[in-house]
């Protein structure tokens, strides 16, 4: 059933699930969401299944037209909502009657938006998964023109039918700051011993910042140059959050849509759960990178997994 | 007909077998530190060994040259776990390594336009090796490669190994977009790109023929195993197969 049409797509909108699994070896990459937490409770403010597709905004600028009564909610980063033109609240699910006009603003603080509806969008997958990769020309809207393309003005989504539910809402505390110190904890790897002991401590200790070229393939940083002895290598598989470091010595995190292998020397992978941090950052935002073992990083995303099964969406009064 | 070396592992190689950890859930097996038909072969012997976890612990593999990345899901298994899961799987694969052979892939012949114009580094390079623009051209397609991978992007097939004489270093600032087409170098290894992308590789000369399709079934011309053979082509030619500059 029709749900929305697209007024202005804004920045870039593009739909997404959790990811394109297991399709490395034909080189496809994973997609999916920038920032797993605000997407995953996007789904579970509308009762969603977790795979299911919403739309990722950068910046902002969104404008939809509902076509009939639904159910939405919008997370991420804090951008101002207007249905009608009268002020919504994010990280809330909202009632949509037929002719609602739904804009999102621009992000005052962080970068990627989620959208989702009620049932999820319905969109026939590629590979296993509905996730947009611009780049493959691969997810979204599938047919000739649009197929691996952001939403574009005009364009017609559907969603998949869903009982009405009633409001939730994410208790304040569990909503997160993005303007908040940004540390990536970073297990040590790949090639880590190619880089020497002053190249790493220099490293760790340093502020970085993020440089123009950011997007869903990589962030790369601009900061103290690391460097490797290691000048030629063979092509080798990479892992999400991979820091790729080009002989210019300026490291790149390799995020959602990175090349699947590559031939750079890299000094090891940020956690997940910090590159959802990363991808919120915008040009110029500052941080820095923090050594932790892999048995730490193990122990860390098992806290932060309990704490996150403590939150408890709340009824809207 | 060529025969190649069946996918095999040994319990010998498996003595050389080095473990990276790569990430929270990814760590890396490195096989040899040179890649070769042997070494290829035992990554493909251990990837079958594995492919069938794929969806359940483990999230991924990529095989390449002479490594193999195994992205495994941190909700189910440790790292210890993970690397004890793979490591056992791969020696079960070892004792039961066969001895039938199997054929070798399919011959598969790519055109290229090989130019100043469609291959902007082909004169530099030149410049850095002390060849001749026509030299490094018949060095490059006089001889016959190996699909050693598949990955970068959809359809980016890594093709092993160039005459050492060709090879040369990865730019030092990857380019941002390299052209859809794009025949490329980087140290002994040789690539066309399938689509326009960011790339560091040095470019002497543009292929016609679609990498990828994902239309088609299958949507690649080539897989792993594959024989690839360049075949210099005119302008005109390029023109007339669909190629654009």
């Amino acid at each position: 059933m029709s749900t929305f049409k697209v007024l202005n797509p804004g920045v870039m909108s593009l739909l997404q699930d959790a990811g394109r699994y297991g399709q490395h070896n034909i080189g496809l990459t994973v997609g999916g969401p920038m920032d797993p937490f605000a997407f995953n409770w996007a789904n579970r403010l509308c009762q969603n299944s977790d795979n299911s597709t919403v739309i990722e905004t950068t910046i902002g600028g969104l404008q939809l037209e509902a076509m009939q009564a639904t159910q939405i909610a919008i997370t991420g980063a804090l951008t101002q909502v207007s249905v009608n033109n009268q002020d919504r609240p994010m990280w809330q699910t909202l009632n949509i009657k037929a002719g609602d006009k739904i804009k999102l603003g621009f992000a005052s603080q962080g970068a990627r938006i989620y959208l989702a509806v009620a049932g999820g969008f319905d969109v026939e997958a590629q590979f296993g998964s509905t996730a947009t990769v611009v780049r493959e020309g691969i997810g979204g809207l599938t047919g000739a023109l649009s197929s691996g393309k952001g939403l574009a003005k005009e364009d017609v989504l559907a969603s998949h039918k869903a009982a009405a539910i009633s409001p939730l809402v994410m208790p304040k505390l569990a909503i997160p700051n993005y303007d908040a110190e940004c540390v990536l904890h970073t297990v040590l790897g790949y090639q880590e011993a190619s880089f020497s002991r002053v190249d790493k401590a220099s490293f760790f200790s340093s502020e970085y910042t993020v440089s123009e070229r950011a997007d869903r393939m990589g962030y790369r940083m601009l900061g103290p140059e690391v460097r490797s002895s290691t000048t030629a290598m063979l092509s080798e598989g990479i892992c999400h959050g991979a820091i790729q470091v080009p002989a210019d010595g300026q490291p790149i995190v390799l995020l959602n849509d990175r090349q699947t292998i590559g031939g750079y020397p890299k000094l090891g992978s940020v956690m997940a759960r910090d590159t959802a941090k990363l991808a919120q950052l915008t040009q110029g935002k500052k941080l820095r990178f923090e050594p932790i073992t892999i048995e730490d990083a193990h122990g860390m995303n098992q806290i932060q997994k309990y704490k996150e099964s403590q939150i408890t969406l709340l009824k809207v009064v | 007909m060529n025969t190649v070396i069946t996918p095999q592992i040994s319990a010998h190689m498996l003595s050389h077998l080095r473990l990276k950890v790569a990430g929270e859930q990814a760590f890396i097996l490195y096989f040899a530190e040179q890649t070769s038909a042997q070494v290829a072969a035992q990554i493909q012997a251990a990837t079958q060994a594995l492919v069938e976890l794929v969806g359940h612990s483990l999230i991924d593999l990529v095989p390449s040259y002479a490594s193999l990345l195994i992205i495994f899901d941190d909700n189910q298994l440790e790292f210890y776990q993970a690397r004890q899961l793979v490591l056992d799987r791969i020696r079960q694969a070892a004792l039961q390594t066969e001895e039938a052979e199997s054929q070798a892939g399919n011959q598969i012949i790519l055109p290229v336009y090989y130019d100043a114009e469609s291959g902007p580094d082909l004169d530099d390079l030149a410049r850095a090796k002390a060849l001749t623009t026509d030299e490094i051209i018949r060095l490059h397609h006089e001889q016959e490669y190996r699909v050693y991978a598949i990955g970068f992007a959809p359809g980016f097939a890594y093709l092993g190994e160039l005459d050492e004489r060709l090879a040369a270093p990865r730019l030092s600032t990857p380019r941002k977009a390299v052209p859809k087409g794009a025949v490329a170098i980087a140290d002994r290894q040789t690539a066309v790109y399938p689509s326009v992308s960011p790339g560091g590789w040095n470019l002497i000369g543009r292929c016609p023929v679609p990498m990828f399709d994902v239309a088609k079934t299958p949507s690649m011309p080539m897989t792993t195993g594959d024989r690839i053979k360049f075949e210099p082509i005119s302008k005109a030619e390029f023109i007339a197969m669909g190629g654009e500059l």
